[in-house]
C-alpha cells in the first residue's frame, strides 16, 4: 500500500526531511505534492525509523512544511523502455517534450541497473572507425569503450562529438550506430545543435534524446545520464542495436552530487565533491561494454570541461582512472586554428591494443602510431628548446623533427569537419609524413612493414 | 535477530543486536543481503553491507551467523574469478544471468568436483601430526596442491582416509578428535600463521628489464607503483602476473575497470607460462571487483586476496600477488568511515589508514612454513597506487612508501611520448638489490651489479647534462659528454623501453638482459677509447652497428650469446684504433 505523508519538517537546499515515516526504503522513488498541486518526483537518500532524507530532482520553490505531501512508492525508481524510444525527445526527467505520446510499456527498468559481471563482458575488439587520424591511428576506439573527450570552455568539443557520431561505423558492417544522448546542464543552443546535425543527417530517427539544459533544475541532472544508460542498455543488450552514448557535460553531474553532498553536510573531499565521487562516476561509466552472446553494444563517450584546462582536477582526474583512455583538446592547437584540435600527446586509448593490427586495421598500424608519438613528442621538446636558443642551434636532425611537428599538426591532426578519412588513409599519411626523418630514426616501427607501406614516399 | 534502524547507502546501523562480535557477518533483509559488522555502541551495531542497499528499510530483520568474514580455501581455487567476498563469478553468472543479482550466494568451491587424493608416506593413522603437516596431495591443475593440517589443530591421526576421490568437504581425516576435510576456512581479516620469516635471497623474475636490471623486487618482498591515470599502471600489473616466476599468481582487480578483468579472463588462458609452457590462467586466481560493485566488497576484496595467498604460501609455493589499485581500496574505507562520521584524517581518510596499509603489505614476506616436510614459501605483494592529479604527496601514496621496499615511479612524460614501461629510473629505486646481487652473481654473471651501476650513472649524467641543454642547445657540449647523452639515450631505447604485446620484446631472460646491457656498454667503452685518439664524434655515433643493436631486444633467446660475441667483435672492429690512427696520418 503507498502511504503518503504531511510531515515536512524541514527544507534544506535540495533535501526534504519527512517526519513520522517509519519505512523508507533507501533509494524508494516518492512523489511530492505541492500545495497547489503540482507534482515532483525524489528519492530517499537515508532513512530512520521516524525521519527520511528524500532528495528532489526539481525546484524546492513552493514546498512549505505545512501542506505538502509526500508519497512512498515502495519501489526504486524505474523507466519504461521500448523501442519505440528511438527518434523521441524526453526532459532530464525522462517526460517526452516533443509533443508526442508518453512511453507505454510492460517493461520498466530500474535507472540505477546492475553491474555486468565481470565474467559475462566480452573483449571488447571491433575497431570503430570514426574518420578522425588522431583517433583512429592514435587512439583507437572499440566497441564497448568508454573514451571520453576531456575539453574546455570554448573549445569545439560538440562538434567533434558530433563528427563522431555522424561517421562511426565498423568495418565490415552495415548497421549505423544507435545515438542515445544526454544533455546535462549545457545550453539550448548547444542542444539545438546536436538535434539540428543529427536531423540533417537522418540520424535522429535512430537517437534517443534526453535534456536537462542549463535552466533545469540541477539535482535532475543526477538520474538524466540513469535514463539514458538504462535506455542503452535495453537497446543494446535486449534488442542488439550498436548503441553510442554521448553524454555531456559530466562536470555539471558531478556539481550536481556536490550541490547534495553540501545540502547533507557531508565531510567534503577535494574541491568539495563528495569522497564517494569516485564510486558515483563509476556507476555511470562502468555501464558500458560487451556482453558475451549477446549482438549488442553500449559504447561511451563522455564529455567533461576542465576548469583552465587543469587535467589534475577532480572530474578529469576520476575520469581518467574510471575511463579507457581519453581524448584532451587543447587550447593552444584551437588557436593555430587546427581542427579537430586533439592533443594526442596526453590523449590515450587503453584498449587500442585490441583494436588494432593484422585483424583489425593493417599491420603496420601499431608501429605507425607509436612512431608519431615518440617523433611529434621529440619534435615538442624542441619548440621548447628552440624557444631559448633559437632554431639556428639545432642540428640538422632535431630542425626535421622540429619541422615534422609543425607538418603533423597541420596536415596529420587537421582535418574537415565533413572530411571522413578510411584508417587505411589515415596510416598512410602517416608514412608519408615519417618520410621526412632520417630513416635510422624510426626505431618504433619494423623494417618489414617500412619497405611494404613507407619506402614510396621515402624519394 | 536484531532490526535494521537506519540506513544511508551501503552503511545500515541495526538495533537490538547485543551480544554480537566485531567482524561478525550478518544477513540483512528478506534477500539476507550479507553484512559485517564493524562498530558497536550498547545495543547498536553498525554494518557494512556487501551489496547494493537499494530497497532495505527500517524494521528489516538482521540476522547474525556467529562467524567473522570467511574464505574458502581448499583445490579448486586456481583458474577460479571471485567477487571480493568470494563469490565464484562464473557460477553466479549461470545462476542469475549477465547482470550481478542481489542476494544470489553459492559457495566458492565446488561441491560435486571429486578431487584425487594421494595420502602422504609420512602421515599414518595412530601418528602425531601438528599444524602444517602435509596429509597428502591433490592434482590441482599443474599445481601439487598439498593439503595441510590446519593451523590450531594437532595430535593424534584417529583417521586417515586411503587414496581416492573426494569432494571437498568430504572428510579425508580425523585428528584428535577433529574433522578435516580438502577444504579449511579462514577468518579474511587474520593472518595466517607460519615458523619464522627469513630473510630475502632470490628475485622474483618478472622480465621486465627495467625491473629485473635496475629496481628488482625479491621474492616475499613488496613493490609499490604509484602513477597517474594513463600511465600503465594496470599494464606492468598484468606483465607482472603475465610473467613473473612464480608458481601462483592471486590478481586483485580492487575498484578498477570491468573491461581489464575481461582482458586478464580472455588472455590468460591462451598464454602461456614462459617458464612451464602451462596455460598462464592455470596458476591464477582472480579477484575482481570492478569499480561499479559495491563498496564494501571492495574494501573486503584485499583482504580475500591475501588470504588465499597465504594458503599457497603455506604449501611452500612462492606466490606473487598484485592489487590493482589499493587507492580505490583506501577510498572505500574513507567512504564506509565517512558514513560512520567517524573524525576524518588527512584528506578526509580514517586516521587509521596508514595501519591498514601496513598490515596488509606485512602479510607479504618468505617464510618458513609450519608443519613438516620443511618448506619455504613466499608472498610478494606489488600494489598500485592511483594517486589524484598523479601528486604522491597524498595520504595512501605516503602510507604505501613508508613500508613497501621497491617503488616504481610512473611517470605521464615518459608515457606521453609512449616511452613503455614508463618507469621513471631516476625517481624509482629499490632496496633489495643488496639482497639479491649474490643471486645475480651466481646465476647471471658477477659482472651484472657492477654492469648495472655503471649504466645508471650515464642515465644519472644524462639529466644533469640535458640540464645545461635546455639552456645552451646540444652542440655546446664537449664530445665526450655528447658522447655520454648518445649512450644514455641507447640504454633508454634499446633496453628499457619494451614492449609488453610484442612476441620477442615482452619477456627478456636475465641471461639476455645482461648481455644487451653488456653490449651497449662496451659500444660506450669503446667509443670513449676511440674517441682518446680524436676520432671524430659524427664517425663514432654513426657506426652500423648501433643499428643493429637496437633491434637486439626482438631477437630470438636462442643463440644471443653467440650475436653479442659477433657483435662485439664487429664493434671492435668499427672502432679499432687503427682506423682513426691513419686518419691521422694521411691527414
Amino acid at each position: 500500500m503507498i502511504k503518503e505523508y504531511q510531515s515536512v519538517k524541514k527544507i534544506f537546499g535540495p533535501i526534504v526531511f519527512v517526519e513520522g515515516v517509519e519505512d523508507a526504503a533507501y533509494n524508494e522513488t516518492v512523489e511530492i505534492i505541492l500545495p497547489n498541486g503540482e507534482k515532483k518526483r525524489g528519492q530517499v537518500l537515508e532513512s530512520s525509523r521516524g525521519l527520511a532524507a528524500v532528495q528532489v530532482f526539481g525546484e524546492t520553490t513552493g514546498l512549505d512544511t505545512k501542506s505538502t505531501r509526500i508519497r512512498f512508492k515502495k519501489e526504486t525508481l524505474h523507466i519504461p523502455v521500448s523501442d519505440e524510444m528511438l527518434g523521441r525527445v524526453f526532459d532530464g526527467s525522462g517526460e517526452p517534450v516533443d509533443g508526442g505520446p508518453p512511453i507505454i510499456s510492460k517493461e520498466k527498468l530500474d535507472v540505477n541497473g546492475m553491474a555486468i559481471n565481470p565474467a559475462a563482458r566480452a573483449e571488447p575488439h571491433d575497431f570503430i572507425q570514426t574518420g578522425l587520424s588522431t583517433i583512429d591511428a592514435m587512439n583507437t576506439l572499440v566497441r564497448g569503450q568508454k573514451l571520453p573527450i576531456f575539453s574546455t570552455a570554448g573549445l569545439p568539443h560538440n562538434d567533434i562529438a558530433v563528427q563522431i557520431a555522424r561517421q562511426a561505423t565498423v568495418k565490415g558492417e552495415k548497421t549505423d550506430f544507435v545515438v542515445v544522448f544526454a544533455a546535462m546542464g549545457i545550453t539550448y543552443a548547444e542542444a539545438s545543435f546536436f538535434m539540428r546535425d543529427l536531423e540533417k543527417t537522418g540520424a535522429l530517427q535512430r537517437s534517443v534524446l534526453f535534456l536537462n539544459l542549463a535552466n533545469d533544475p540541477s539535482i535532475e541532472r543526477i538520474i538524466t545520464p540513469r535514463l539514458a544508460l538504462t535506455t542503452a542498455e535495453y537497446l543494446a543488450f535486449e534488442k542488439e542495436m550498436q548503441v553510442l552514448v554521448i553524454l555531456t557535460d559530466l562536470t555539471n553531474y558531478a556539481d550536481a552530487l556536490r550541490e547534495i553532498a553540501a545540502a547533507r553536510q557531508e565531510v567534503p573531499g577535494r574541491r568539495g565533491y563528495p569522497g564517494y565521487l569516485y564510486t558515483d562516476l563509476a556507476s555511470i561509466y562502468e555501464r558500458a561494454g560487451v556482453i558475451k552472446g549477446k549482438k549488442g553494444s553500449v559504447t561511451q563517450l563522455p564529455i567533461l570541461t576542465m576548469p583552465e584546462e587543469d587535467i589534475t582536477h577532480p572530474i578529469p582526474d576520476l575520469t581518467g582512472y574510471i575511463t579507457e583512455g581519453q581524448i584532451v583538446l587543447s587550447r593552444d592547437l584551437n588557436r593555430k586554428n587546427v581542427y579537430p584540435c586533439i592533443d594526442v600527446l596526453p590523449s590515450l586509448s587503453r584498449l587500442m591494443q585490441l583494436g588494432i593490427g593484422p585483424k583489425h586495421t593493417r599491420e603496420d598500424h601499431g608501429g605507425v602510431s607509436s612512431q608519431l608519438y615518440a617523433s611529434y613528442a621529440e619534435g615538442r621538446d624542441l619548440r621548447n628548446l628552440v624557444a631559448v636558443v633559437g632554431e639556428e642551434a639545432l642540428s640538422e636532425r632535431d630542425k626535421k623533427f622540429l619541422a615534422f611537428a609543425n607538418t603533423f599538426e597541420h596536415r596529420f591532426v587537421t582535418q574537415g569537419k565533413y572530411e571522413n578519412r578510411s584508417i587505411e588513409q589515415s596510416l598512410d599519411l602517416g608514412w608519408e609524413l615519417l618520410a621526412s626523418i632520417p630513416e635510422e630514426e624510426l626505431k618504433r616501427v619494423k623494417p618489414e612493414h617500412m619497405e611494404k607501406y613507407g619506402r614510396k614516399y621515402r624519394k | 535477530m536484531g532490526e535494521l534502524a537506519r540506513i544511508s547507502g551501503p552503511l545500515i546501523v541495526g538495533k537490538g543486536m547485543k551480544g554480537s562480535t566485531i567482524n561478525e557477518v550478518v544477513k540483512v533483509g528478506d534477500g539476507g543481503l550479507l553484512g559485517e559488522i564493524i562498530a558497536l555502541e550498547g545495543d547498536e551495531a553498525s554494518i557494512q553491507v556487501y551489496e547494493d542497499t537499494s530497497g532495505l528499510k527500517p524494521g528489516d530483520r538482521i540476522e547474525r551467523t556467529g562467524a567473522p568474514l570467511q574464505v574458502e580455501l581448499g583445490p579448486g581455487l586456481l583458474s577460479t574469478v571471485f567477487d571480493g567476498i568470494q563469490r565464484p563469478l562464473y557460477v553466479i553468472r549461470e545462476k542469475s544471468g549477465d547482470f550481478i543479482k542481489r542476494g544470489v550466494y553459492v559457495p566458492p568451491l565446488d561441491r560435486k568436483k571429486k578431487w584425487k587424493f594421494t595420502p602422504s608416506a609420512h602421515a599414518k593413522k595412530g601418528g602425531k601430526t601438528a599444524a602444517g603437516d602435509v596429509l597428502g596431495v591433490v592434482q590441482e591443475m599443474d599445481l601439487e596442491h598439498k593439503v595441510l593440517v590446519p593451523p590450531k589443530f594437532g595430535g593424534k591421526i584417529d583417521k586417515l582416509g586411503g587414496e581416492g576421490e573426494y569432494k571437498v568437504d568430504e572428510e579425508i581425516a580425523v585428528i584428535a578428535g577433529k574433522s578435516v576435510s580438502l577444504m579449511q576456512k579462514w577468518p579474511v581479516r587474520a593472518a595466517r600463521p607460519y615458523k619464522e620469516k627469513k630473510r630475502f635471497e632470490v628475485p622474483l623474475v618478472t622480465g621486465r628489464r627495467i625491473l629485473d636490471t635496475f629496481f628488482p623486487i625479491a621474492k616475499g618482498g613488496t613493490a609499490a607503483i604509484p602513477g597517474g591515470f594513463g600511465t600503465g599502471k594496470t599494464v606492468t600489473q598484468q606483465d607482472l602476473a603475465k610473467y613473473a616466476d612464480a608458481d601462483v599468481i592471486v590478481y586483485i582487480g580492487c575498484g578498477e575497470r570491468g573491461n581489464e578483468m575481461t582482458e586478464v579472463l580472455t588472455q590468460f588462458p591462451e598464454l602461456v607460462d614462459p617458464k612451464t609452457q602451462k596455460p598462464l590462467m592455470n596458476r591464477t586466481v582472480l579477484i575482481a571487483n570492478t569499480s561499479n560493485m559495491p563498496v564494501a566488497a571492495r574494501e573486503a576484496s584485499i583482504y580475500t586476496g591475501i588470504t588465499i595467498a597465504e594458503y599457497y604460501r603455506d604449501m611452500g609455493y612462492d606466490v606473487a600477488l598484485m592489487a590493482d589499485s589499493t587507492s580505490r581500496w583506501a577510498e572505500a574505507m574513507r567512504e564506509i568511515s565517512g558514513r560512520m562520521e567517524e573524525m576524518p584524517g588527512e584528506e578526509g581518510y580514517p586516521a587509521y589508514l596508514g595501519r591498514k596499509l601496513a598490515e596488509f603489505y606485512e602479510r607479504s614476506g618468505r617464510v618458513e612454513c609450519l608443519g613438516s616436510p620443511s618448506r619455504v614459501g613466499s608472498i610478494s605483494v606489488v600494489g598500485a597506487v592511483s594517486p589524484p592529479g598523479g601528486d604522491i604527496s597524498e595520504p595512501v601514496s605516503q602510507g604505501t612508501l613508508r613500508i613497501t621496499k621497491a617503488f616504481w615511479a610512473l611517470d605521464s612524460n615518459l608515457a606521453r611520448r609512449r616511452h613503455y614501461p614508463a618507469i621513471n629510473w631516476l625517481k624509482s629505486y629499490s632496496l633489495y638489490l643488496d639482497d639479491v646481487s649474490d643471486y645475480y652473481a651466481k646465476n647471471v654473471s658477477p659482472e651484472f651489479m657492477p654492469l648495472r651501476a655503471k649504466a645508471m650513472e650515464i642515465l644519472q649524467k644524462e639529466a644533469e647534462l640535458q640540464a645545461i641543454v635546455q639552456l645552451v642547445g646540444p652542440d655546446a657540449l664537449p664530445d665526450r659528454e655528447r658522447l655520454v647523452l648518445d649512450a644514455a639515450k641507447m640504454i633508454r631505447e634499446d633496453f628499457l623501453q619494451q614492449h609488453s604485446f610484442e612476441e620477442i620484446d615482452c619477456y627478456t631472460s636475465l641471461k639476455k638482459q645482461f648481455l644487451l646491457l653488456k653490449i651497449i656498454m662496451h659500444y660506450y667503452d669503446k667509443a670513449n677509447a676511440a674517441l682518446s685518439l680524436d676520432a671524430p664524434l659524427d664517425k663514432i655515433v654513426s657506426i652500423s652497428e648501433k643499428r643493429e643493436i637496437a633491434g637486439l631486444k626482438r631477437a630470438p633467446e636462442q643463440g644471443f650469446d653467440k650475436r653479442i660475441s659477433e657483435l662485439e667483435r664487429s664493434i671492435d672492429a668499427a672502432l679499432a684504433p687503427k682506423n682513426f690512427q691513419k686518419k691521422q696520418a694521411a691527414e
